[in-house]
Order: structure tokens, then C-alpha cells, then sequence
């Protein structure tokens, strides 16, 4: 097992790699794998799974289970950025969603089916009131979804009354820890709401109509783009992604943290998605790229614990990535370091 | 004939509306509120968020924003502390954190600048950069002990009132060096703002950049100033706050840039840029503190009200900036 899971992961890397060559997937494929070829060498026992119980336990397991919550609020953030927008109050939905799901289970005795339910009700509430006030009151994406990231967690903690509610319903625990045919739930709640995306942007016209109004918002209105609905239900996605990310954290520990559940995962999640190759301008999206930058994030962290860095130190070296990714895909450096090289001078946008 | 108050102030004198509302409300619901010691506190308390908010203000003003400016007080604050703890004069320590700072904000903003890069991302960047490395200084909170501390800057308050205590004994209160430094810090920044070339260079980059590059204003070199100043002002900002604090902490102040940022825009300054004052983030800011005073006060209301009624605060300026700037297209 620990030797062919390896493998099968680097065929499928290095196929990955020859057929993304022409395509923004590449570069940030290209730094998971260089990530995890440093682990394979330098890490020992990076790569060692093993089945437990019928389940498959190792780091690159966990690396899927934790990294499902920045997966899923990248799919939504995705959408979000290609209309031009961002959603910073994600984080602050989740605690939302944690938050309910608790109170309701264990405060208001209602069954977890339904706890689960108005949670991800409300969280799709919480989107709505971050397009309405970016679609129909037009305020700035930045300062509209602030309002909510600073209100949010107030919120969290209204519904809560300051408590953190745990639980122990298994039905509750599954959900962020549970295993299906041998691999974590959380990877199949990603792989079915990455299914549905892509089936609804890509084999519907809403994927297009997504990047006309990233694009250009006034030449898709008189287009006859419905732009304002298409970026109303952006936000309304990105809320029910956010919930859906909410009640796996809370899962996770099985507990509402009003204060802690999705702090800075609102960051984490839109840096999943510029790492893969969706521009802060909006336009064109990648749903994969945003996946795989995920992974990247993930893949990271995971690493600088095994490694024995401490996790306080942790922001160092993400910075640095930040930084570094944002430096690669800045047309500019390309364009200075092309001057430099005294190579062909073509003009750009010739 | 009719009399209209210019646009651009309207933000602000609503803002100065609603401090004054929620003062007087204080001192009607509440007996001690109507003491100077409330006012007083006001200043000293928030004076390190006043002064990392001057900073924000600049950089709003431009059109940017800084998300680095929690990260980067909370390394100022360890790193005082960690210096004072090696023996390093107090004098030295501040100058070489403020000079730290300085040079944290000219990177950011050159990156920006020079790369064309969102200063969303960068500043981002720079506040994980700086949140690490703090713990990299020392990875708890540190106390601070020299004298300089306890005696030099405590002596250095203004006696401004004085008051009966219940007891009956006459007793002074001060303004801290705190609240100076937060108040000499909206001088020179309003100074600075309104009646320097650097100021209106900001202003005139935050309305247009591509028209204030053809009318000749120093795009790039304005930019750099203004995440340097952001830089140097959060690292004041963390001097400051150890003053306060008595100490260092490298995981303090999570969250301070949206309490700046919140004060900026409370205080009227457009996050489009170009429009606002640094007055107006005084009056943001000192809002924001008397909603944690009234708080505090009620003693029965939990600290997530603070939170919701920020988020309300900023939720109803901003859309009475929205209505303005709707009515001045029309």
C-alpha cells in the first residue's frame, strides 16, 4: 500500500503536468508537485498509508480532510472573484453555521438532519445579504462583505450566547470525520459540490455569463446579461459553500468556537483561488486551479508540521509563497524580467 | 438659491452627530459617564487603534488598503519588548521598530507599486510575514520592567482635571502620553494631509491615478511614501501600545486592521479613495471606543454587541456614502 499509493500519485502528477503544459493549471501544479517531491525526499514517512479498520490513515489523507474546508469555501469564493468581487466574510458565515447547527442540535433538541438544514439555511441567508448588497445596493464587494466579517462573528456568538456547545451525535461527527469506502466523507462532500459546480458552470451557459459580467459588467448588461442576478448568486453560492465548510469545521472538533471556527480561512480561500490562476480582476475562472491551490495551502502546512515547525511560525513561510505566487503572476515581472533578458522585444499586447 | 453643504463633508458631520448622540446617551443612562476620567480614557485607551487608523487613512485615501497592520503592531510590541529585555536603551529600541516599520511598509508598498500587484494580496502577505516573524522574536508575551517604562513615560502626563472622588478627596486626573502621542499623531497627519504636495498628491492619486500620472504627480514614489507612512505609523502604533500594555504579545492585536479599517470609514473617508479626513478617522475611532465604553458600562450586555454594533455602524455609513455619491453623479 505505501508503495503503490505513492506511485499512482506521481503517474497521475506527472500526467497532470504534461497535459495542463498550456494551461494556468500548470504553474501551480507544477509547485504541488516540486512541494511534495521535497516531502518524498526529505520527509520521512510523508508518503506511509496505511489501513486502519478498513479506513486509509497518513498525512496525505489528512492533507485531503483538512484541506476540504479551504476546498469548499474556494469553490464558492471562485465563482465570487470571477464576477469581479470578493467575499471576506466567509469565515464569518462558518461560525454562523457552526454556530446554529450547535444550538439548534443540543440547545433546541431538533434532530441533526434538521439542525444541519437551517444551518445551511441561514448561511445561504448570509450570502444573500452579502449580493444584495453588492448586486442591488452596488457597494464596493471589499466593503460590503467587511460588514459582515466584523458583524458575523457577533452574531456567532448571539446564537451561541458566548458558549461553545459541543456534541457528540454521530451523525453530527461523521460529517467531518467520518470515512466512506475507505477515504475521509469530507473528500466526497468536495468531489460531489466540485461535480455540481463544474456541471453548472461549464456545461450551462452560467459559467460564461459568470466571466461576461467579471469582465465587463456594463457591456454584459446591455448585452442582456442578467448581471446583477448572476452576482447576487455568486454570493449566495459562496454563503452556502461557506455553511457547508462551517459545519465540517465544527464537525471537526465536534463543538461551535464562535471565535475561532474559519478565522482566516476567508484569506486562506482567496489565496486557493489566485494561486490557481483566477485574477483579483475577475473574468476567467478555474475551478480546478482553485482546487489544486487548496491542496497547495494544505499541502504546506501539513509539511511545516512535520517538519516540527511550530505553528505559530507557520505564517512565514506562507507569506512568503503569497508573496512569491503574486510576484510569478504579475505581468509586470514578466515584462521587466523579458527587458532584462535582451530578448525578443515584443511590444506587449502586440 | 438653495444652500447645500458640500458633499464631502456631509459623511463627517453625520459622523460627529452620532459621537455626540452617543455621548450624551451615555450620560444620560449612566451616573459616572458624565465624568472627565470617561473622556480621558477614551483617548488613552484607543489611542494605538487611533494611530495605526491614521496610517489606514492614508492608505485608503490612495485607493489601497493595509491588512498588515495588526500583524505588524503586535511584532512592534514583542519586539520592544525583547530588545528592552537584551539591554537595548528605550530610546534606541522605539527608534529602531519605528525605523522597522518604516522599512516593512516601503517593501509592501514597493511590491505594489513596482509589480502592479493588488495591495489586497500583498498587505495579506505582509501580515502573515509579520505575524510570524513576531513569534519568531519571542514566542509568548514578554513583560517590559525597565524604569523608563514605569516612571519616564508615566511622568510624562498632562494634569487636564480634577475630580471629587466619593471619599472626598481631591484627586487629578491626566492625560497619558498615550492619548498625546495618538492626538499630536491627527495634527501632523491632518497638516500633512491637507496643506503638504505629499497630501494632495494622495488625494489626487486615490480620485485618479491614471490622471494624477498625466497631470504629472509622482504615481509610484507617492504610493511607496504611503505604505511607508502606514508602516511607520503601525509601528508607532505597537510603541504605543506598549506604553499601554506594559508588555509584548506576538499573537495581540488579531483583527486591529478591521477596526482601523471600520474607523476609517466611520469616520467618512470613501474606500474608493480620494475622499475623506484624517479628522474624520479621530471621530471613527472614538466611536468605535465609546460603543466598547457604553459596553462596558451596561456591564450586563456581552462583548459580541461590540462586534454587531460595529458591523451596524458601518453597514448605515456606508450606505450613506453610497447615497452621496449617487447624488452627486445624478
Amino acid at each position: 500500500m505505501s508503495v503503490v499509493l505513492p506511485l499512482v500519485l506521481w503517474i497521475a502528477l506527472a500526467a497532470g503536468l504534461c497535459f495542463s503544459r498550456r494551461s494556468v493549471v500548470f504553474w501551480p501544479l507544477l509547485a504541488l508537485a516540486l512541494l511534495l517531491l521535497f516531502n518524498q525526499l526529505f520527509t520521512p514517512g510523508f508518503f506511509h498509508v496505511e489501513i486502519r479498520g478498513g479506513h486509509l490513515y497518513g498525512t496525505l489523507i489528512d492533507i485531503l480532510n483538512q484541506g476540504a474546508k479551504v476546498m469548499l469555501l474556494a469553490l464558492g469564493m471562485t465563482l465570487v472573484i470571477a464576477t469581479g468581487g470578493v467575499d471576506l466574510s466567509v469565515g464569518a458565515i462558518m461560525a454562523i453555521a457552526g454556530a446554529v447547527l450547535a444550538q439548534r442540535f443540543v440547545g433546541a433538541g431538533w434532530s441533526p438532519g434538521l439542525a444541519i438544514v437551517a444551518a445551511l439555511a441561514l448561511s445561504v441567508v448570509a450570502g444573500a445579504w452579502n449580493g444584495l448588497l453588492v448586486a442591488v445596493l452596488r457597494i464596493q464587494p471589499i466593503v460590503a462583505t467587511l460588514i459582515l466579517m466584523v458583524a458575523g462573528r457577533g452574531i456567532a456568538q448571539l446564537i451561541t450566547d458566548g458558549q461553545i456547545i459541543t456534541f457528540e451525535n454521530p451523525t453530527l461527527v461523521y460529517l467531518g470525520n467520518g470515512f466512506l469506502l475507505g477515504l475521509p466523507f469530507t473528500l466526497t462532500l468536495v468531489l460531489v459540490m466540485l461535480a455540481l459546480t463544474a456541471v453548472l458552470t461549464r456545461r450551462t451557459a452560467l459559467g460564461l455569463f459568470v466571466e461576461a459580467v467579471g469582465d465587463n459588467e456594463t457591456a454584459s448588461h446591455f448585452t442582456g446579461l442578467p448581471a446583477r442576478q448572476v452576482k447576487f448568486l455568486a454570493y449566495v453560492f459562496a454563503g452556502f459553500c461557506a455553511g457547508l465548510a462551517g459545519l465540517v469545521a465544527a464537525s471537526n472538533i465536534k463543538c461551535a468556537d464562535s471565535n475561532h471556527a474559519g478565522l482566516y480561512l476567508e484569506l486562506d480561500a482567496i489565496l486557493a483561488v489566485v494561486i490557481g490562476g483566477t485574477a483579483l480582476t475577475g473574468g476567467r475562472f478555474y475551478l480546478a486551479g482553485s482546487m489544486i491551490g487548496a491542496l497547495l495551502i494544505q499541502t504546506l502546512t501539513q509539511t511545516l508540521y512535520m517538519r516540527n515547525v511550530s505553528a505559530d511560525i507557520a505564517p512565514v513561510p506562507k507569506a512568503i509563497v503569497i508573496l512569491a505566487v503574486c510576484l510569478l503572476q504579475s505581468p509586470k515581472l514578466r515584462e521587466r524580467l523579458a527587458r532584462l533578458g535582451g530578448g525578443r522585444k515584443r511590444r506587449a499586447g502586440a | 438659491m438653495k444652500f447645500r453643504v458640500p458633499a464631502q463633508l456631509i459623511p463627517l458631520a453625520a459622523s460627529a452627530a452620532v459621537l455626540v448622540l452617543l455621548y450624551a446617551g451615555g450620560c444620560l443612562a449612566f451616573d459616572g459617564f458624565t465624568s472627565p476620567r470617561v473622556v480621558i480614557n477614551l483617548f488613552g485607551d484607543n489611542a494605538f487603534v487611533g494611530v495605526a487608523a491614521v496610517g489606514a487613512t492614508f492608505v485608503i485615501l490612495s485607493g489601497g488598503i493595509d491588512l498588515s497592520v495588526g500583524a505588524v503592531v503586535a511584532l512592534t510590541t514583542i519586539s520592544v519588548a525583547a530588545l528592552l529585555g537584551h539591554g537595548v536603551p528605550p530610546l534606541a529600541a522605539v527608534l529602531l521598530v519605528l525605523a522597522g516599520g518604516a522599512a516593512f511598509g516601503a517593501f509592501l508598498g514597493f511590491i505594489i507599486h513596482w509589480f502592479e500587484l493588488p495591495p489586497f494580496l500583498i498587505t495579506l502577505g505582509g501580515m502573515f510575514l509579520a505575524r510570524g516573524l513576531g513569534f519568531m522574536v519571542h514566542p509568548e508575551s514578554l513583560g517590559i520592567t525597565h524604569p523608563f517604562y514605569g516612571e519616564t513615560v508615566g511622568g510624562l502626563a498632562i494634569p487636564v482635571a480634577h475630580v471629587t472622588t466619593a471619599s472626598g478627596r481631591v484627586q487629578t486626573l491626566t492625560l497619558p502620553f498615550t492619548a498625546q502621542c495618538f492626538l499630536a499623531v491627527v495634527l501632523v497627519a491632518s497638516v500633512a494631509a491637507k496643506w503638504t504636495r505629499f497630501g494632495r498628491n494622495v488625494y489626487a492619486i486615490g480620485s485618479s491615478e491614471s490622471s494624477a500620472r498625466l497631470m504629472g504627480v509622482p504615481v509610484g514614489k507617492t504610493k511607496i511614501l504611503v505604505y511607508t507612512l502606514a508602516g511607520f505609523l503601525s509601528a508607532l502604533g505597537g510603541v504605543v501600545a506598549t506604553f499601554y500594555m506594559q508588555s509584548g504579545n506576538p499573537a495581540s492585536f488579531v483583527g486591529l486592521e478591521l477596526d482601523a479599517i471600520a474607523a476609517v470609514v466611520i469616520g467618512g473617508t470613501l474606500l474608493r479613495g480620494g475622499v475623506g479626513f484624517i479628522s474624520g478617522t479621530l471621530v471613527g475611532v472614538l466611536i468605535l471606543g465609546i460603543i466598547q465604553t457604553l459596553i462596558n458600562f451596561k456591564g450586563d450586555l456581552n462583548t459580541w454587541w461590540t462586534k454587531i454594533a460595529i458591523g451596524g455602524l458601518l453597514l448605515v455609513f456606508i450606505m450613506l456614502q453610497q447615497a452621496l455619491s449617487r447624488r452627486r453623479r445624478e
